[in-house]
């Protein structure tokens, strides 16, 4: 096989992502060596990596983002290739290009790649160029409030306001009106700056203007992604998508495949957009085209698309019963592995996130007990155990909790039996928010949109 | 007098306003980031920020004075 070239794997990620690329790495016999900061010496990934070099500080610019320390991680442990993650330098274009300049294998798409699909206003032009529907918006970067006042007299209100860079919901907001806009603006030009100055490496930037894009907002939206996989034959593969309509401050809670609000016709036409976007960039591995689906005409825009592992990954592994870190590397090595996608059965993922369940305000702390459940179509990707402690540096998402049935209500099922085994002590927890979700009339139906969380937590629906 | 103290283990992203300063309710005194979240604490009365606390970088715990408004 031509994987055994690529070991040994370096790991530039950390908690439960870290941990699920390493042992996937470990089983193809390859060696996994992980990277970490001082915050976090004691981590599960560390331990279980075959190798493990410190970077720095907790402060990620001095660790995780620095891009230096990692690859001289790579270079003083004999690294042949480096897997990213998601988040950090995953969609770092620059980075991609220093790992494979220092002769070693990038476990993602081309730098290129990387690069137009990270803008979003150039990925939603290019888009749009392959016939992949989009939303009405602005064309190029909207840098002052002037022309963002103009844009959206043209679009129509409600429209969203976001960044071109970043991710993450961060600078994200809905405007209804010319008020709301001149504060959406703001805060989108704020987050955009701070990208910037991430960007740089934490020095601050000078910038020309913030880039900004804006977009009809659909009230009634179900966000929907499709999974893909780009061969080095050219071709790229769908294997079905995962729905993500449940989300607090526009980022995911839970995500489940298949989607319980679209039709079978609608699913075939977003697949195959999905790989004419991927076709269109030349996409290598696995990616994730994300879009709005309007659940009631039962049609959808893209919104933009992931160049990486994708958090909720593990969704499409229950139904597809493939692993896609293996896949990543398989492909990376240069091999075309037979893929068949063929969805079965039904599987949901519940992000475990440290934050207050009422507000979703963040609660690191030290874990003093950590119980995961099993059994029967569970799964649990953790980063932490018992005698951890969750820190304020990174974010709140401690393990993910999948579960995997024949049928919805299987999953269901399984889902809040798995909910009510999982003990977590210490730090605040969102486990009992997911059990109010699962008696939410509105989650057990399947209908349900991206203001489900919101409508559960405002005093009058 | 009202002190205002941290909901949670935060680090210090920005400090907005001076001791001396004159402020308002719900004006914004510093902004914390935790966990890649941006929380601004805010001035729960009008008043004078007669003690400021905390300085852009540190790290604090859970019911931390950040500030007394007089």
């Amino acid at each position: 096989m031509l994987t055994e070239t690529l070991g040994p794997v370096l790991v530039a990620n950390r908690g439960e992502i870290a941990r699920r690329i390493i042992r996937t790495v470990k089983r193809m016999g390859l060696r996994a060596i992980a990277v970490h900061s001082e915050a976090d010496a004691d981590l599960p990934f560390v331990r279980e990596a075959d190798e493990a070099v410190l970077l720095g500080p907790a402060n990620p610019a001095q660790s995780y983002l620095d891009v230096t320390k990692v690859l001289e991680a790579a270079r003083a442990t004999g690294a042949r290739a480096v897997h990213p993650g998601y988040g950090f330098l995953a969609e770092n274009a620059a980075f991609a290009q220093a790992v494979i300049d220092a002769g070693m294998v990038w476990i993602g798409p081309a730098p290129d790649a990387i690069d137009r699909m990270g803008d979003k206003i150039n990925a939603r032009n290019l888009m749009e160029q392959a016939g992949v529907p989009v939303a009405a918006g602005t064309r190029e970067p909207v840098t002052d409030l002037d022309l963002a006042l103009k844009a959206a007299e043209e679009i129509g209100y409600p429209v969203m306001v976001k960044t071109a860079g970043g991710g993450g919901g961060i600078g994200m907001s809905v405007a209804h009106d010319d008020e709301s806009l001149a504060k959406a603006f703001e805060q989108a030009a704020r987050a955009a700056a701070r990208f910037a100055s991430a960007a740089a490496g934490g020095e601050g930037a000078p910038l020309a203007g913030p880039a900004i894009l804006l977009e009809r907002y659909i009230e009634r939206a179900r966000h929907v992604e499709v999974q893909i996989l780009g061969l080095p034959d050219g071709t790229v593969v769908a294997l079905g998508e995962r729905d993500c309509s449940v989300q607090r401050r526009h980022q995911k809670v839970v995500e489940e495949s298949p989607s319980p609000g679209i039709t079978p016709e609608l699913r075939e036409r977003m697949l195959a957009a999905a790989v004419r976007a991927g076709e269109a960039v030349g996409y290598l591995g696995a990616g994730t085209v994300e879009c709005l689906v309007d659940a009631d005409e039962q049609d959808f825009v893209f919104l933009e698309m992931n160049t990486r592992l994708q958090v909720e990954h593990p969704v499409t592994e229950l139904v597809t019963g493939l692993d896609l870190v293996e896949l990543q590397l398989r492909v990376a090595a240069g091999e075309t592995p037979e893929v068949t996608p063929r969805v079965s059965g039904h599987a949901i993922e519940f992000r475990v996130y440290a934050e207050d369940p009422k507000r979703f305000f963040p609660g690191p702390g030290k874990i003093t007990a950590w119980e995961e459940p099993a059994g029967d179509g569970i799964r649990v990707d953790s980063g932490y155990e018992a005698g951890n402690t969750v820190t304020p540096f990174y974010d709140p998402l401690m393990a993910k909790l999948c579960v995997h049935g024949e049928t919805r209500d299987e999953a269901l099922a399984r889902a809040r039996k798995a909910v009510a085994g999982f003990t977590v002590e210490g730090p605040k927890n969102n486990l009992p928010f997911c059990a109010e979700l699962l008696d939410e009339p509105g989650f057990a139906s399947g209908d349900y949109d991206t203001g489900l969380v919101g409508r559960m937590r405002s005093p009058r629906g | 007098m009202a002190e205002v103290r941290a909901e949670m283990v935060a680090n210090v992203w920005k400090v907005v306003v001076q001791e001396g300063d004159t402020v308002s309710d719900g004006d914004t005194l510093v902004i914390l980031e935790s966990m890649k979240m941006e929380i601004p604490v805010l001035a729960e009365d009008d008043g004078v920020v007669a003690q400021l606390k905390v300085s852009e970088g540190d790290v604090i715990q859970e019911g931390d004075l950040i500030a007394v408004i007089e």
